[in-house]
């Protein structure tokens, strides 16, 4: 109950007197740790994942440790607050691999009291046969990629589960960890509006904790947006249905106690993912593994850190320099009120308005404020700035008007 | 010096494309005059936007030194002219600083529209012309068929022409021989009081004004003192030159000759081009008879994007009106885009080019409005104005009534495609003066109003027809019709910039056309957005923008962060290519594309 009221709190991003803490300090600080291997690759999926079938997962073990000690000697004297596991599949780690990773960071920096871990999984059966292994190496969440729950989207998706094996290894999941959470993707080919409803409630009786729930988008260089662009790819809701089907998502699970606390993301309260609320509340993260993204302030300067996307790239350059590292840009204080924004607004809590002022260092945007208010699309109360239902739903645009 | 029956001075007239530009590149390589290896295609075309769009805009010269067959030294002088109708005035009066032409047919394609213009100024200017059939070397290429419609369709003797490929080299000594012994040498007496013509004037960054002279009569030489006979202005020449292309210097120059000086002129607006040259002390008794100033026929407004350029737009506009007399200018200020200017141009590709620069070699950038022609507007009182602005125009019950500009249009174009071309002239109101045929080739005169004209006449010509039309013109007259003005509203505010003047008849389709396009240019924005096209309060077109409802990224981690952050400073540059009109914004491609009509 003590932890739950806790974290809660950090939902909404405490005030702290910056007099004595930098602003990272409000989002907190965690480590993302980055699988990049995959058994197959989904037609609509841009990450960084690639399909190997010789991994050395000793070899990669060592590197990850490497580029931990590297991180830790750039930021002592902090804790952890949340490790993720996250891909391409993580769920094809060896449990000594995730064991030796966490060793490595333990090592490095001390642990919150309730540090979160989180390891995203694939729901197959295979898979599902690792999770206590997981487990015991210290992993207490999971993020199980459910996707939809009938083979006929499953395999549209190039999924490699059926949704029975999905509810299988969820079940399995639930009955290993406290927090398990899925994610679905909606707004599918030919999905209607009461298609997505029977589907979620058919989720939302699974009784989950937490749920992503993503409207399917076409990122560019993927099958799907190939298909796209030939008008091959059909049957995809048009703007109306689209928000139809948002509406509906916000409604089915704020009725069934999950309301929405960032765009795409549900929790019971208290069950919001803390390592994805590090990134939206403006929090520093260390990247590890290919392609990881790190937002790092190191000696009063932020920095966005971004490491070698290929996976041989990145392991040589571990090898021969101790980080994979490729690119370190110091952010300006527009930049840093810029992300606090983009991220901050995605929270049904917004953000905190003298935070943000003390970031850009200048007044905010007043006007552009004051008329998205008139318009419906933003509202303050408390002194935080959020983006109201309708909002959120053009949050790009309101971005535009406010930062561009 | 040189004797001036070892001196030819000649300019080449070709349709666009036929290769023009790559003969003089041919005879300057040939002749030696710059070594291979400093050799690039399109020398003459020295301004960045002449090479990129490959035509030539201003008029160039280059001296060439060659030794004939007869073992004689000459001195050739090429004047390369442009061969777009827009500088088609640039043309006429290097013409006559020449007394020959090389008239430069595609021996594929044939005689084109272009063609017949401009050999037709070279007719006037009493040259002597030798037809020269380019493109040999190509498959398609039919000499026969095409000298016979050289003798058809201009009533020139082509049974000597050349036959030459330009991209080969193949021909090109036949040509310089030609050059020799065809083209007349020029005349004039040393002896006589100087005489020379100002041809052109260009700013340069590094001489300042450079000034391109022929003579007539007499010699001129470095250190001279010189009198501007229509200004009277009075210089000493700093620096006399000739151009191989680049300047050499030279000391005298001497009856026939062309070249070039500096004289610490200050602006090229302080030249008059066409104005006689002669010694101060001595001069010659009668000028050279003048030219006209070439007359702007196409305005549009031009408006710093960015309010705070607006100083820097004076400022290059300036500039580039220091080597572009033929281009004008005067402040502007519109409610909707601010301070500006309203230019005059002298058609549509010469407003493309000056924008183009002003955007490139000074950094800006621009809102274009819709061009519009010069209308002329009789007064009840029985006075006229000249209307360059449909936003300047007067209140209507003091209006008796409006004329516009009509030109005669000269289309040639393949029999396939001669219905669509009729079609498309009697949409845009033309009455059809003469049809004739040559071979499977149609030409097509028609009288048309210049307005119809100038947004997006040529795109459509060359849509329909495949690029297989050729089109010129020259404007006529002004003749009274039923014009109004027709203002667009978006979001309820009057955006100015898009009024334009059009037919009551069309008025509907134009309006039509015009919200239509607004609506697929206008993004949507997070509320709807109307546009109307009214004639005074009669809204007679309306669509409606709907609102954007759904805009927003599914996910967004530590990863996306970086790519949305970057997406954004990108769109901060895109939207400095917008305006704003209330709370709508506009983007700057809209201006023009907004006038461009299918019909
Ligand atoms: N095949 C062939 N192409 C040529 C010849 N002369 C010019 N061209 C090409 O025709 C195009 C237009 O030539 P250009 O000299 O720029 O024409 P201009 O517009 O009259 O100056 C270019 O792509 C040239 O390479 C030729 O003799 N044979
Ligand atoms: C890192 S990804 C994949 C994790 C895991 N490999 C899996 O596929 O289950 C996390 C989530 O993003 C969502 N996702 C990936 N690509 C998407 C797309 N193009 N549109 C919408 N959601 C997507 C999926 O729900 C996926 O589970
Ligand atoms: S969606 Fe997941 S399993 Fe599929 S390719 Fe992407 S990361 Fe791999
Ligand atoms: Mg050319």
């Amino acid at each position: 109950m003590k932890r739950r009221a806790r974290l809660a709190k950090t939902c909404t991003d405490a005030k702290v007197d910056l007099g004595e803490v930098e602003d990272w300090q409000v989002g907190g600080f965690a480590i993302y740790v980055h699988w990049p291997f995959c058994l197959s690759k989904c037609p609509y999926c841009d990450f960084n994942s690639h399909v190997s079938s010789q991994i050395d997962q000793k070899e990669w073990l060592d590197a990850y440790r490497l580029e931990i000690d590297n991180l830790a000697a750039e930021t002592p004297s902090r804790s952890v607050q949340s490790v993720y596991f996250g891909g391409g599949t993580p769920s094809l780690m060896l449990p000594e691999t995730v064991e030796g990773v966490l060793d490595g960071i333990r090592r490095a920096w001390p642990a919150a009291n309730d540090i979160e871990i989180t390891l995203e999984a694939n729901p197959t059966s295979v898979e599902a046969g690792r999770l206590q292994g997981y487990r015991d190496a210290g992993v207490n969440r999971v993020s199980m990629g459910i996707q939809a729950l009938n083979d006929q989207d499953l395999r549209k998706l190039g999924r490699m589960h059926t949704a029975k094996e999905a509810l299988a290894a969820y079940e399995t999941a639930r009955s290993i960890f406290d927090r398990v959470s899925f994610d679905l993707i909606y707004a599918r080919q030919g999905q209607s509006l009461a298609d997505w409803r029977g589907e979620l409630s058919q989720a939302l009786d699974l009784s989950p904790d937490h749920l992503s729930l993503y409207q399917l988008t076409i990122e560019e260089g993927t099958v799907f947006a190939e298909r796209y662009h030939k008008g091959q790819l059909r049957g995809l809701p048009d703007e109306d249905l689209a928000v139809d089907l948002f509406s509906a998502t916000q409604d089915l699970c704020e009725a069934a106690g999950l309301p929405a606390y960032e765009l795409s993301n549900h929790a019971r309260p208290g069950q919001e993912s803390r390592h994805n609320l590090v990134y939206w509340q403006g929090g520093d993260y260390g990247g590890v593994g290919p392609g990881a993204h790190g937002r790092l302030t190191l000696d009063g300067t932020r920095y966005a850190t971004a490491q070698w996307s290929n996976p041989a790239a990145w392991l040589q350059a571990v090898r021969a320099a101790g980080t994979g590292q490729r690119t370190r840009e110091p952010l300006s204080a527009e930049d840093r009120f810029a992300e606090l924004m983009m991220m901050g607004l995605r929270l049904r809590g917004g953000i905190d308005l003298d935070r943000a002022a003390r970031l850009r260092g200048e007044d905010l945007p007043q006007r552009q404020i004051h008329d998205l208010i008139e318009m419906g699309k933003l509202q303050i109360s408390d002194g935080r700035l959020a983006a109201t239902e309708e909002g959120r739903l053009v949050l790009n645009a309101v971005l535009r008007e406010l930062l561009v | 010096m040189t004797q001036l029956s070892h001196i030819r001075n000649f300019s080449i007239v070709a349709h666009i494309d036929h290769g023009k530009s790559t003969l003089a590149d041919r005879l300057i390589q040939s002749t030696g005059t710059v070594a291979d290896r400093d050799m690039k295609a399109q020398l003459l075309d020295s301004m960045d936007i002449e090479r990129e769009r490959g035509i030539t805009i201003k008029a160039n010269t280059v001296r060439l030194d060659y030794k004939a067959k007869d073992g004689q030294h000459y001195v050739l002088n090429l004047i390369d002219t442009p061969g777009h109708v827009d500088f088609a005035y640039e043309v006429s009066r290097s013409m006559r600083a020449v007394e020959g032409s090389l008239l430069v047919v595609d021996a594929s394609q044939g005689v084109e529209a272009q063609t017949l213009a401009n050999v037709y100024q070279a007719i006037d200017a009493g040259h002597e012309i030798v037809p020269v059939l380019n493109k040999i070397d190509l498959p398609a290429a039919e000499p026969d068929r095409v000298r016979a419609q050289i003798e058809d369709v201009i009533g020139l003797d082509a049974s000597d022409a050349v036959l030459i490929s330009a991209k080969s080299g193949l021909g090109i000594p036949d040509v310089l021989e030609a050059i020799v012994h065809r083209l007349p040498a020029p005349k004039g007496d040393r002896n006589a009081p100087l005489k020379a013509m100002l041809v052109d004037s260009w700013y340069d960054a590094y001489l300042g004004v450079v000034v391109m002279i022929r003579v007539m009569d007499g010699v001129i030489r470095k250190g001279d003192r010189i009198r501007m006979m229509q200004t009277g202005a009075i210089y000493g020449i700093d620096k006399l030159a000739v151009l191989k292309p680049q300047m050499v210097d030279i000391a005298e120059l001497g009856p026939g000759e062309i070249g070039v000086l500096t004289a610490s002129i200050k602006q090229v607006r302080d030249t008059r081009v066409g104005d006689t040259i002669t010694h101060e002390k001595k001069p010659c008794d009668q000028p050279l008879p003048g030219f006209k100033p070439a007359q702007p026929v196409v305005f549009c407004g031009l408006f710093p994007v960015d309010a705070n350029d607006f100083e820097a737009l004076r400022d290059a506009i300036e500039k580039l009106a220091l080597n572009d007399a033929s281009f004008s200018y005067e402040m502007e200020t519109s409610a909707a885009l601010g301070f500006g200017f309203r230019c005059g141009f002298l058609g549509l590709l010469h407003l493309e080019v000056v924008r183009d620069r002003l955007e490139r070699e000074y950094d800006l950038d621009l809102i274009t409005t819709a061009p519009s022609v010069v209308y002329h507007i009789y007064m009840r009182d029985g006075s006229m104005m000249e209307l360059h602005n449909p936003a300047d125009m007067p209140d209507l019950t003091h209006v008796d009534h409006l004329e516009e500009p009509r030109i005669k249009a000269t289309i040639m174009v393949p029999d396939e495609y001669l219905g669509d071309i009729l079609k498309l002239c009697q949409d845009r109101r033309g009455i059809q003066l003469n049809l004739t045929y040559a071979g499977n080739r149609a030409m097509v005169e028609y009288d048309l109003p210049l307005n119809e004209v100038v947004f997006d006449f040529y795109d459509r010509l060359k849509s329909v027809t495949k690029g297989y039309a050729s089109f010129d013109y020259q404007i006529t007259g002004y003749r009274e019709d039923d014009l109004v003005k027709m203002s667009v509203l978006v979001n309820d505010e009057p955006v100015d910039a898009l009024s334009m003047m059009v037919h009551r008849a069309r008025a509907e389709l134009r309006g039509r056309a015009m919200v239509e396009k607004l609506k697929e240019l206008i993004p949507r924005h997070m509320f709807k957005i109307p546009i109307q096209a009214a004639i005074g309060g009669r809204v007679i077109a309306r669509e409606t923008i709907s609102a954007m409802r759904k805009d927003v990224t599914a996910k967004c981690y530590g990863g996306d962060a970086t790519r949305k952050r970057k997406l954004l400073d990108k769109q901060k540059e895109g939207k400095k290519r917008m305006r704003q009109f209330g709370k709508v914004e506009i983007p700057q491609q809209a201006f023009i594309n907004a006038l461009k009509m299918d019909s």
